[in-house]
């Protein structure tokens, strides 16, 4: 059975439709791609994941369940951690006052919190900047962070919203790095990502979408080689 | 039935003058996201103003709207200038310090009436304060008719000049996106200044014209400022139609409960309304035009 | 540490001893009001400052509080001291349905409401005359001539108000809060429940401050609507404790209470009598200035800001020597 199945999914704002019957599933263990162009739904569909707004027709199902209309917060209980593209550092607390606050999910006492939150920052190499305020963090610190306060919440699935972008060629392998070991930790992981580097080397299968609609589906060289895949990357750059 | 028309027909004509406040607000809420405190003092100011033109000056009430109008408006822009727009530099933990600093320049606005004028209650009494106009056994009010004239006057043109003029143009675009708005071009800072003084002008206006009916004193303040925020808040936030229907809610829904309940729980009608709209229509009467 | 213990340990026996040594009434009144305020602005304090949904309408839960205690004499022939725990549990009551309401809106919209709030309850007050006695008030007997035995349940009560704010602040439900202050959408996709611990900072806060309104009833003796639920000396007074004292710190609104308290009377007493007497007419505007200064230049309080203004002190004092 899959860990994450999303039915027909369609999410309309007020006549922009923005997400258009997609579905695809998320297997135990495995990460999956999300691509498509700017503006092509990706976003929308993890607003969607996590219920930060009602959808408008079809299904999320994970482990059984449906998501359609419960709290977010319920959600996150039940095992999805979220990242967010434009980064929500808790910007007047410490870095690990941020992942202590996440640890809670699961923990009730502070000590047993902290210390969970200490594993998960030197884990995400972030130990170093634990006294620093969340909003004093580089972009690179700041991306981190939206992880380690995912991974807090002791996820089965996350989801990471373009953690890549903005980062330098160094910072890059170490988010591929990260990923990686976290998935090894028995998590699976749904990425949103642009940068094709990073898309390549972890995924196992790649969903593509264009205007909310799926257009590729299929093993990284399938999508990558996929007509409709770069028509709508090479149309983007042309316009 | 013919106490329940007479009900409606005097809520439809404070309702026009309460729009006429309410937009006001709704302005400055579209263009700032915030709501202003002090609205119902500024009032208060150009209601002084009136009275001391007519009182000393023997100026007819409504001539005083040449001089309270323009005089609000410099008081409102200043306001802003000074007072509001060096707080978005400010770095505080509470994001509602612009909020709060309009409370602050109500209660100073208040105090200072107080410390001139006392306490006491002024009227400005005309000719034609209470005279009224029968069509059957309705009265209609003639100072009231006036008002509600010139509120469909301002109203009129305060919309042709959102639409029409490139300043009304780029307070729209400054209210729907303001960081899109700078990126065109826009200074924003200075439209906030503009508009803070439109809104002004605007309730000085209603000031003016509440004053032939209406009787003075520093804290009557604090009631309209409650009043024109209720509106708001029926109206949806940040829509001058919505102000204006919401103005007029709110007027009939005062009138129907002082004739019906009770004068001391007229003030209160709007609050409950107020409740109502956040329980079941949040968002306000917009929701219903959609605009 | 010995120099924190030392500090503890005299701050505790200066507040124990101080109506023993200073037998002025004049001056213990002075704080006892000051230490109901330390009470209110906390309160205020953990709601706005540490949980981010900044009230303009406290004066509900104070003035709730001081009708609930005065109700006791006036309908049940009982002690106004009843109302001391009730009032802190009808307040709570309240507040459940003013987060009801309230928790709707976000940011701006919240104090809004809460504002409007605080004016419906003022109205129902006024209005309901067989409940309240309207605006006739309630007037009471003291229980005690002296001011001592006041100063000490407030002073127990506003230490145990810091205690238990401060114990919060370090638990579970502390993080929770301030991460919604911080990111209300970041708190929820950490599995935070943000209506619900935003309605625990409001009980808790409400608590404490209906326990502070049936204080004043049974301290004061005498309440009306205008009073217990004035919008400018209750709503925003304890928006003004809590930021001249300091947002999110555990001593901000403590230190705030005392200054604030202490300005009011400067004015209201025209400088203890030694400016002219119309001074005291401006008190009110005295207040509203102080909140436009707040807030243009100590917008953390003198706590939060403490590190600032101690390098400008420090400056100026180098420039100077
Ligand atoms: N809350 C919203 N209200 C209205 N429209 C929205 C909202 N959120 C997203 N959209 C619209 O939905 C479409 C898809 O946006 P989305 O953010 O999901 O794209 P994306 O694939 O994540 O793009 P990017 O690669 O730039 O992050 C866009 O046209 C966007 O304008
Ligand atoms: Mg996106």
């Amino acid at each position: 059975m899959a860990l994450l199945e999303i039915k027909n999914l369609t999410k309309s704002f007020r006549g922009l439709t923005a997400v258009n019957n997609v579905s695809f599933e998320v297997h135990e263990g495995e990460i999956v791609s999300l691509i498509g162009p700017n503006g092509a739904g990706k976003t929308t569909i993890f607003n969607c994941i996590n219920q930060f707004f009602p959808i408008s027709g079809g299904d999320i199902i994970f482990r059984g369940k449906s998501l359609k209309g419960m709290k977010t917060h319920k959600i996150c209980r039940l095992g999805i951690g979220r990242t967010f593209q434009v980064v929500k550092p808790l910007k007047r607390m410490t870095v690990l006052d941020n992942v202590t606050a996440s640890s809670f999910c699961r923990i009730n006492s502070i000590q047993d919190a902290r210390r969970k939150a200490l594993e998960i920052l030197e884990f995400c190499h972030l130990l170093d900047e634990k006294d620093k305020l969340a909003r004093s963090l580089p972009i690179g610190g700041r991306k981190r962070l939206e992880i380690a306060r995912a991974l807090a919440t002791d996820p089965k699935l996350l989801l990471l919203d373009e953690t890549a972008a903005g980062l330098n060629p160094s910072e890059l392998d170490e988010a591929i790095d990260l990923i990686r070991r976290i998935r090894e930790t028995g998590i699976s992981i749904l990425v949103v990502e642009h940068i094709m580097k990073v898309v390549m080397t972890i995924s196992d299968r790649i969903h593509a979408i264009n205007f909310g609609q799926t257009i590729a589906e299929g093993a990284p060289e399938e999508v990558a080689n996929n007509k409709a895949v770069i028509e709508a990357y090479l149309g983007e750059k042309h316009a | 039935m013919d106490v329940f028309i007479q009900t409606i027909v005097s809520g439809i004509l404070i309702g026009g003058i309460y729009s006429m406040i309410g937009i006001g607000m709704t302005l400055i809420m579209g263009v700032m996201g915030i709501i202003n405190l002090a609205h119902g003092q500024l009032m208060m100011v150009a209601m002084y103003i009136t009275f001391v033109m007519a009182h000393f000056f023997h100026v007819d009430p409504y001539l005083s709207l040449l001089v309270a109008m323009p005089a609000l408006f410099l008081l409102g822009a200043f306001i802003q200038k000074t007072l509001l727009n060096p707080l978005i530099k400010v770095e505080s933990i509470l994001p509602e310090n612009q909020v709060l600093m309009t409370v602050g320049i109500g209660m100073v606005l208040t105090e200072i009436a107080r410390f001139i004028f006392s306490s006491d209650y002024k009227t400005v009494k005309t000719s034609y304060s209470s005279s009224a106009i029968f069509i059957g056994k309705i009265s209609f009010n003639v100072p009231m008719c006036i008002a509600f004239g010139f509120a469909l006057f301002f109203t009129a043109l305060l919309f042709w000049f959102l639409l029409k003029t490139d300043l009304g143009r780029s307070i729209r675009a400054t209210a729907q996106d303001s960081e899109a708005a700078t990126l065109m071009g826009i200074n924003s800072s200075r439209i906030t200044v503009i508009t803070f003084g439109i809104g002004s002008a605007l309730v000085a206006a209603a000031g003016v014209l509440l004053m032939p009916i209406f009787y003075l004193f520093p804290d009557i303040g604090g009631a309209f400022t409650l009043k024109a925020f209720v509106i708001t808040i029926l109206g949806g936030l940040g829509s001058t139609v919505g102000a204006i229907v919401g103005g007029i809610v709110l007027g009939v829904a005062e009138s129907l409960g002082a004739t019906y309940i009770g004068m001391g729980y007229k003030e209160m009608v709007g609050f409950v309304i107020f409740v109502l709209v956040l329980i079941f229509l949040p968002g306000g009467l917009k929701r219903l035009t959609k605009i | 540490m010995q120099k924190k213990t030392i500090f503890w340990g005299v701050l505790a026996v200066v507040a124990l001893a101080f109506p023993l040594v200073i037998r002025s009434p004049y001056y213990q009144h002075l704080v006892i009001i000051s230490l109901m305020w330390v009470i209110i602005g906390s309160s205020w304090n953990l709601l706005a400052g540490y949980t981010g949904q900044v009230s303009f309408g406290h004066a509900i839960f104070f003035g709730v509080g001081a009708y609930t205690a005065g109700l006791f004499p006036i309908h049940l022939g009982l002690s106004a001291w009843w109302g001391m725990l009730t009032g802190g549990i009808v307040s709570m009551l309240v507040a459940l349905f003013v987060g009801w309401v309230c928790f709707r809106l976000r940011g701006p919209y919240f104090a809004l409401a809460t504002l409007a709030g605080g004016e419906i309850v003022r109205l129902i007050a006024t209005n309901w005359e067989s409940l309240t006695e309207g605006m006739v008030g309630i007037l009471i007997i003291q229980t005690f001539k002296s001011k001592l035995p006041y100063y000490y349940i407030v002073l127990v009560l506003a230490v145990a108000c810091i205690l238990v704010i401060e114990r919060i602040m370090k638990s579970k439900w502390g993080y929770y809060f301030v991460s919604i202050r911080e990111d209300q959408d970041a708190a929820e996709s950490m599995g935070i429940n943000t209506t619900l611990y935003k309605n625990i900072s409001l009980l808790v806060s409400a608590f404490f401050t209906g326990m502070a309104g049936a204080f004043y009833m049974n301290y004061m003796a005498f309440i009306d609507p205008e009073v217990v639920f004035s919008l400018h000396f209750i709503s925003i007074m304890a928006i003004l404790v809590g930021i001249v004292g300091g947002v999110a710190t555990i001593w901000g609104p403590a230190v705030g209470a005392f200054i604030m308290v202490g300005l009011q009377e400067t004015f209201r007493s025209s400088f203890f009598g030694l400016a002219p007497k119309w001074i005291s007419q401006a008190h009110a505007l005295a207040f509203g200035l102080l909140v436009i200064f707040v807030i243009m230049y100590l917008p953390n309080g003198i706590v939060g800001d403490w590190a600032t203004i101690k390098r400008l002190v420090f400056r100026t004092r180098r420039t100077a020597g």
